[in-house]
């Protein structure tokens, strides 16, 4: 399995076990008086399991196992795929430790930080289409 | 990798795609309010994301991937795989517009109907083909 697939999978599992940790801590506000803030964490959970668990999950395993682009960049453009990865990861933080401020008021000017992570996941996501599209082919 | 998974993967990139622009706007004008209108975009993220990405990769996949039969015709029944393609897309497409437009009031649900044709279609089409390899 290529480098590049196996970083996408354990950052995948990372964000697997931190969605199921932060479902628990959602699921817990039914039981325990919890601060209001941790009802804000709603969208980042689902986006933690949405974006950084399943989609990454299938773009590491297509990168590994799409059909070969050729035979000297068997995978397209590794550099692309690195991007993707970045752009991805570091909009997908971004997100998390800004969204939960905003919500709340507490730091709307952390706004810019979300506008930036939703520009940063669009390109990632677009980056990943480009370089995959040419693998998708018949033999 | 069989033509309906190409035509099915790329759909389905496609909708990613859009699928994060959209998602990217909402979240764009959360952080930095653009038009508080863009919220109406939700339904059609929620569809892009799960149907015409998640659902449509699965499917797409397994057509790829799962055991073929040992007749003539490997990947059996293709009709009703395409069959399956055609109306999952035109489902999510109908669901999308109802939920945008908001009228006529039974276009979403006729979308969804369409959904569940092409779910049905395609659950008898890859029947037979879940079986251990060489059976």
């Amino acid at each position: 399995m290529p480098r590049l697939a196996r970083w996408y999978i354990k950052l995948g599992l990372l964000y697997f076990v931190l969605a199921l940790a932060l479902g628990m801590l959602l699921q817990a506000r039914r039981v325990a008086d919890l601060p209001d803030w941790t009802a804000t964490l709603h969208p980042v959970y689902i986006h933690i399991l949405a974006v950084g668990w399943i989609t990454q999950l299938i773009i590491g395993v297509g990168y590994w196992m799409f059909p070969k682009f050729s035979k000297e960049h068997p995978r397209g453009s590794e550099k692309l795929g690195w991007a993707t990865l970045i752009l991805l990861n570091v909009g997908l933080i971004l997100r998390a430790l800004s969204e939960p401020r905003v919500a709340l008021r507490s730091e709307p000017d952390l706004g810019w930080l979300l506008a930036v992570s939703a520009v940063l996941q669009a390109a990632g996501g677009w980056l990943f289409v480009i370089n995959t599209w040419a693998r998708i082919k018949e033999r | 990798m069989p033509r309906l998974s190409v035509w099915a993967i790329r759909a389905a990139l496609v909708y990613l795609g859009i699928g994060f622009t959209v998602g990217g706007l909402m979240l764009f004008n959360k952080g930095v309010a653009l038009d508080s209108s863009l919220w109406r975009l939700w339904p059609l993220h929620i569809e892009l994301m799960l149907v015409g990405w998640t659902m449509q990769l699965a499917m797409a996949m397994a057509f790829w991937i799962l055991p073929r039969l040992q007749r003539l015709e490997r990947y059996g029944n293709t009709a009703l795989a395409w069959l399956a393609f055609g109306l999952l897309n035109a489902g999510m497409l109908a669901v999308m517009a109802g939920e945008w437009f908001g009228t006529p009031a039974w276009l979403s649900v006729a979308g969804r109907g369409v959904e569940l044709a092409a779910v049905v279609a395609f659950a008898v089409y890859i029947w037979p083909r879940v079986k251990s390899f060489g059976g």
